[in-house]
C-alpha cells in the first residue's frame, strides 16, 4: 500500500534569497521511489509526496562464500558467521553461496532514520549554530517539524525538536499549535494565515500591487514573495515636493531600501505614491500605510539633505579625497585608480570629454548620496556633474560608466561614456590579475567576470577599434577569451563551433569577429556549406601528412587536367570577391559555392601524385584553398554530420 | 501616549520579568551595547547569563550638529542578551513590542536578513533587523563568535532603537521633538550635546593628540595583556581594566575616523591593532573564567 507524505521544517525567517535553492535540493530527496513536490514560506520549508511505500518488500540477498575445495570447516564458518545453518549453501560454480531472506522494512522507520540527515545536509550560503558549540548547524534555528507518512508520525528528533503532526500559523493572523493531517495542511495553513505555495503568493503580489498602479519589479516581487507568508499590498502616499530630487534617488531609495514599487506618474515621472507588501492581511486604521509614509518622508529629507550638502564641493574638487576611499587593500586608493583609468583613457585615443569624465566619475564615492545609497554610484556622479555644469558627454560617460551592469544591461549610450566604462574595467582587471586576484570556480570576489564580460559587451555593441591582444595578455587574455566565447555562445546564440571556428582563424576585434560569425551562421545553412567544410578537413590532413609549406610557383595553365583548372579558376574567383567586396557574406557564400569543384577534384584527381612536380603543383592548389579559404573561419572546426563531438 | 522614559521603563520591567538582570549603562564611550563587557565578554564562556541595559552609544561620523531629525551622534540603544537563548526567544521579543502598546495584528512585522560582523571585534553573528511598518526598531543577532572565539552557547542579542521606537509610538518625525519625560521634550535633554559634540568630533577635536592618546591606551592595553601567563592569582589578574582601555581605542579610532585623519593604508592597520587587542583579551578572560574566577 502506498501513502500521503508530508515533511514541513518549521524554522525562524529564512533569508528570502537562499530559499529556492534550498527547494530545489529538497526536491530530491529520497523518499523510496516517490517524487517529492516542494513549497516554501520564509517559516517553513515544505516537502509532499503521493505513492509513498508504506513497507518495502521482502527481497533476497545473495552473499557469496568460501570456494568449494576450502572444505566443510571453512563453510560452516561462513553460515555461522551469516547466521546460517551450513545446509543452507548452495553451491554456485566453485564456490559456496548462501541465499539470505531480506525482510522489507516500514517506510516509516527508513525515513525516520533518513530524513534527518536529509534535512541537516541541505547546503547553504551561511549557516549558524543556535544551541551550543557543535550543535547542528542550519540557516536560521528550526523550531518544529511536522513528518507524516499516512495518518501516523514519522519519528525523529533535530535539535531536542521532535517531529510531530503540529504546525504553526502565521506569526500574527494563525494559531501557534495547528494539528495537521497529510490531507488538510494546506487548508489548515490557510485558515491561519499562511498561503503555502509560492506562486499563489507571487500572483496575489502582482495582481494587488498591479491593481494600485505599481511599476513591477520581477526581482523585487521574487523577494516579496518569500518574505511574507500573507502578502497584501498597500498604497501610500508622499509630498509631491520631492518629486524634485532625481527619480533615481527615488526610486532607490523606494525599490532598494524599503522594498517598495515605485508609481508611475504622467509624463514618463514618478507619481508621489509609493506601494507597500505587508505580510499580513490588512490595514484597516490605516496604520501600517502611515508608519511606512512616515519612514519614506525621513529617508526623503535624508536624501534632500545629502544632495544639498554635496553640492556644498563639486565633484572636480573631490578628486584628491578619493585618497581616502580604498579601491582594494593592495591596490591601494581610487585616487590611484583614477588617475590610471584616465591615462588609459588618452592612450586609448579618448577624446577632452572622456578624460575629463574619467577624472570625475569615481567622486561619487566620498559624497554623501553614494555613501547612503551606494547602487547609485556612477549615476549620482552624473547627476552631479549635470547640476554642476559639466558639459553632457562628460556627465552622462560619468551616468553611465558603470554600464552594462549585466548581460541584458546597455552598454554607455555615448562614445565617452563607452571609453570610460572600458578603461575602468580594464582596469580593474589588469590590476587585480597583477597581483593574483584571478577568480577561481565560485569565488569571484571582485566581480571580475562581470567585468570582463563589460568589456567584451562594449568591444562588440559599440563597435570598437582595439584589438583585444593589444589590450590584454597573458592569463588575462585566457579568462578574456573564455568571456568572449561565452559571450558569443550563451548571449548571442552562436553554435560552439562556429565561435571555435571564426576564433580559430584570428582574434582581431570583437566587432569583426561578431561581423564574421554573423555572415558564418547565415552561410552555414545553405547546402553547400557543410559538405566544403567536410572537404576542408580532408584538405588539411592531406597537407600536415605531405608536410608542404607552400611555394611553388602555379598558374591555370600548368594543370593537367580540368577538375584541376576548374579548382584553380573556383579558387581565383573566390580571392577577387574577397578583394573586390570584402563583404563575409559575400566571400563565405563564394566559398562554399565552389565545393562541386572541390568534390569534383577529389573524384578525379590524385594529389599525391608519382610525379613529383605535378604532385607539388596539386599540393600548392590545396595550400592556396586552405590559406585562402581561412581568413573568416577555419572551416575544420566546423561539426559536420560525418564528426563525432569530442 | 508613553514618553521616551516610559518605554524604556516597560522594556527593562519585561525583561526583567524574564529573568535579565538590570544592568546600567557601561560608563566608557563605546560605539554599541555590544561593545560593553556585559555583552562582550559575558558571552564567552559556558556560563548562562541574562542582562538588559540602555547603553548610550557613540558614533562621531553619525552626528548632524542637531540638524537631522534622525541621526545622532549618541542614540541611547536597550541592549538584552539571553545566554542561551532560549527556544520561544522570538515570540518573547514579539511580546516585548505588546508590552510597549504595539498591537502587532494592526501593524506589519517582518524579520529581513542581517547579519551582523565587527572586525574590530573579531565578532560575528547570524540575524535580521526588524522591520515594523517599513521602520527598522531592532538588530535580532544569534552570536557566533566573539573575540575569534567560537562560542559555547549561543546568545540571543535583542539591539532595540529606542529614539526610533520612541518617535514611532509618539507619532513625531523628528526625534528631537519627542518627549522625554511628561512636559520635557529630548531636544531640551540632549540637544546641545548633539551640536557641541559633532563641533567637536568634525571640527575641534586635535588630531595630534588624537594619536598619542590612542598609542597611550594602546600601550598600556597591551602591558596589562602580557603579565596574563606567569600571575599567580589568576581571578586577581585585571583583564576588565585591559578591556576598558580597548574600548578607549576604538573611540579614538571613531574620533579620529569622524575627523578624516585616518588613511586607505592606515585604517586596515588599526582595525588590526583594535581587533588584536580585542581578541587577547577575550582569550584571556575565557581563560580566567575557567580557572574559576569571581565573576
Amino acid at each position: 500500500m502506498s501513502l500521503d507524505f508530508l515533511l514541513e521544517i518549521g524554522t525562524e525567517e529564512i533569508p528570502h534569497w537562499m530559499i529556492p535553492g534550498a527547494l530545489a535540493q529538497l526536491a530530491k530527496v529520497d523518499l523510496l521511489g516517490a517524487s517529492p513536490t516542494v513549497d516554501a514560506t520564509p517559516r517553513r520549508l515544505v516537502v509532499r509526496a503521493e505513492g509513498v511505500p508504506e513497507r518495502t518488500p521482502d527481497s533476497e540477498q545473495i552473499v557469496k562464500g568460501p570456494p568449494i575445495s576450502a572444505g566443510d570447516k571453512a563453510a560452516e564458518g561462513f553460515a555461522r558467521k551469516q547466521g546460517a545453518d551450513a545446509s543452507a549453501l548452495r553451491k554456485a560454480g566453485n564456490y559456496y553461496e548462501l541465499v539470505k531472506k531480506v525482510s522489507g522494512r516500514d517506510g516509516r522507520d527508513i525515513l525516520a532514520e533518513s530524513l534527518p540527515a536529509a534535512i541537516v545536509a541541505i547546503q547553504w550560503p551561511k549557516t549558524m549554530h543556535w544551541t551550543e558549540r557543535g550543535g547542528p548547524r542550519f540557516i536560521r534555528p528550526i523550531r518544529w517539524l511536522v513528518a507524516l507518512l499516512g495518518d501516523q508520525v514519522i519519528p525523529f528528533e533535530i535539535a531536542g525538536v521532535k517531529s510531530g503532526n503540529v504546525t504553526r500559523g502565521h506569526r500574527q493572523l494563525g494559531a501557534s499549535t495547528i494539528p495537521v493531517t497529510t490531507g488538510n495542511y494546506e487548508s489548515e495553513l490557510r485558515r491561519n494565515g499562511v498561503i503555502l505555495a509560492a506562486h499563489e503568493r507571487r500572483h496575489k503580489i502582482e495582481k494587488e500591487a498591479a491593481a494600485l498602479g505599481a511599476k513591477l519589479d520581477g526581482d523585487l516581487v521574487e523577494t516579496l514573495t518569500y518574505i511574507t507568508e500573507f502578502p497584501t499590498a498597500i498604497k501610500g502616499d508622499f509630498d509631491p515636493t520631492y518629486l524634485e530630487l532625481p527619480a533615481e534617488v527615488l526610486t532607490t531609495v523606494m525599490r532598494h531600501h524599503q522594498k517598495y514599487f515605485s508609481v508611475e506618474g504622467m509624463p514618463d515621472g514618478l507619481a508621489p505614491n509609493f506601494v507597500a507588501v505587508m505580510n499580513t492581511s490588512g490595514d484597516p486604521e490605516g496604520l501600517v500605510k502611515h508608519g511606512n509614509e512616515r519612514v519614506l518622508k525621513a529617508r526623503f529629507n535624508d536624501a534632500r539633505f545629502f544632495w544639498n550638502v554635496d553640492q556644498q564641493k563639486k565633484l572636480a574638487n573631490r578628486v584628491g579625497d578619493l585618497t581616502h576611499v580604498t579601491f582594494q587593500a593592495k591596490l591601494g586608493s581610487y585616487k590611484e585608480k583614477t588617475e590610471r583609468v584616465v591615462a588609459l583613457v588618452e592612450e586609448l585615443g579618448g577624446n577632452g570629454h572622456a578624460q575629463r569624465a574619467a577624472l570625475l566619475c569615481k567622486c561619487d564615492l566620498t559624497t554623501e548620496m553614494v555613501k547612503e545609497f551606494t547602487d547609485l554610484q556612477g549615476v549620482v556622479g552624473g547627476l552631479y556633474a549635470h547640476a554642476q555644469g559639466e558639459p553632457e558627454p562628460v556627465w552622462r560617460a560619468i551616468y553611465e560608466h558603470y554600464q552594462p551592469l549585466s548581460m541584458e544591461d546597455s552598454i554607455p549610450s555615448t562614445p565617452e561614456g563607452q571609453i570610460v566604462a572600458l578603461a575602468d574595467k580594464l582596469d580593474t582587471l589588469r590590476s587585480c590579475f597583477s597581483v593574483g586576484m584571478i577568480p577561481s570556480g565560485s569565488k569571484d570576489p571582485f566581480a571580475l567576470r562581470r567585468a570582463a564580460q563589460g568589456v567584451v559587451k562594449i568591444l562588440v555593441e559599440a563597435k570598437l577599434d582595439y584589438q583585444l591582444d593589444q589590450l590584454v595578455q597573458g592569463d588575462l587574455r585566457e579568462f578574456m577569451m573564455d568571456r568572449v566565447k561565452y559571450y558569443f555562445r550563451e548571449v548571442r546564440g552562436f553554435k560552439y563551433d562556429e565561435v571555435n571556428a571564426v576564433l580559430a582563424s584570428g582574434c582581431w576585434t570583437l566587432a569583426d569577429v561578431e561581423a564574421r560569425l554573423t555572415a558564418l551562421a547565415e552561410v552555414r545553412p545553405t547546402e553547400n556549406f557543410e559538405p566544403l567544410a567536410a572537404s576542408f578537413k580532408r584538405i588539411r590532413n592531406i597537407l600536415r601528412q605531405s608536410g608542404y609549406t607552400g611555394g611553388e610557383r602555379v598558374l591555370e595553365a600548368d594543370f593537367e587536367q580540368e577538375a584541376e583548372r576548374e579548382l584553380y579558376r573556383e579558387l581565383e574567383r573566390v580571392v577577387k570577391v574577397a578583394t573586390d567586396s570584402g563583404e563575409y557574406r559575400a566571400i563565405l557564400t563564394a566559398t562554399a559555392s565552389t565545393r562541386p569543384s572541390v568534390d569534383r577534384f577529389f573524384d578525379k584527381v590524385m594529389v599525391m601524385d608519382e610525379d613529383l612536380i605535378v604532385r607539388a603543383r596539386r599540393l600548392e592548389l590545396l595550400y592556396r584553398i586552405n590559406m585562402h579559404f581561412s581568413t573568416i573561419a577555419d572551416f575544420s572546426e566546423i561539426v559536420t554530420s560525418g564528426d563525432t563531438k569530442s | 501616549m508613553d514618553t521616551f522614559q516610559d518605554t524604556v521603563f516597560k522594556l527593562k520591567r519585561y525583561w526583567a520579568d524574564r529573568g535579565a538582570i538590570i544592568q546600567e549603562p557601561y560608563d566608557v564611550e563605546v560605539g554599541a551595547g555590544t561593545m560593553c563587557p556585559e555583552t562582550f565578554l559575558r558571552v564567552l564562556g559556558p556560563k548562562p547569563y541574562r542582562v538588559a541595559y540602555v547603553q548610550p552609544s557613540r558614533r562621531p561620523a553619525d552626528g548632524r550638529y542637531g540638524e537631522n531629525p534622525n541621526r545622532l551622534y549618541k542614540h541611547q540603544q536597550l541592549q538584552v542578551i539571553l545566554k542561551p537563548s532560549p527556544n520561544d526567544v522570538l515570540d518573547q521579543y514579539l511580546g516585548s513590542l505588546k508590552a510597549i502598546g504595539i498591537d502587532l495584528s494592526k501593524h506589519d512585522i517582518k524579520f529581513e536578513e542581517d547579519n551582523w560582523e565587527a572586525p574590530t571585534l573579531g565578532a560575528w553573528g547570524i540575524g535580521w533587523q526588524v522591520m515594523l511598518d517599513g521602520l527598522e526598531i531592532t538588530q535580532f543577532t544569534y552570536f557566533q563568535q566573539c573575540g575569534g572565539i567560537d562560542l559555547d552557547l549561543v546568545p540571543a542579542e535583542i539591539t532595540y532603537g529606542l529614539e526610533r521606537i520612541s518617535a514611532f509610538l509618539q507619532g513625531v518625525d523628528s526625534v528631537y521633538d519627542m518627549e522625554w519625560a511628561p512636559g520635557v521634550r529630548y531636544s531640551e535633554v540632549r540637544l546641545a550635546d548633539e551640536l557641541q559634540f559633532s563641533v567637536y568630533n568634525f571640527e575641534a577635536a586635535n588630531v595630534d593628540r588624537l594619536w598619542r592618546l590612542l598609542s597611550e591606551h594602546e600601550a598600556e592595553c597591551k602591558e596589562l595583556l602580557t603579565g596574563y601567563d606567569k600571575y599567580p592569582d589568576k581571578h586577581r589578574y585585571p583583564v576588565l581594566a585591559a578591556y576598558e582601555q580597548v574600548l578607549k581605542c576604538s573611540h579614538l579610532f571613531n574620533l579620529l575616523d569622524a575627523r578624516g585623519a585616518i588613511s586607505v593604508t592606515e585604517r586596515v592597520g588599526i582595525i588590526k591593532r583594535v581587533r588584536d587587542l580585542a581578541v587577547g583579551t577575550a582569550k584571556i578572560w575565557a581563560a580566567q573564567q575557567s580557572e574559576g574566577a569571581l565573576a
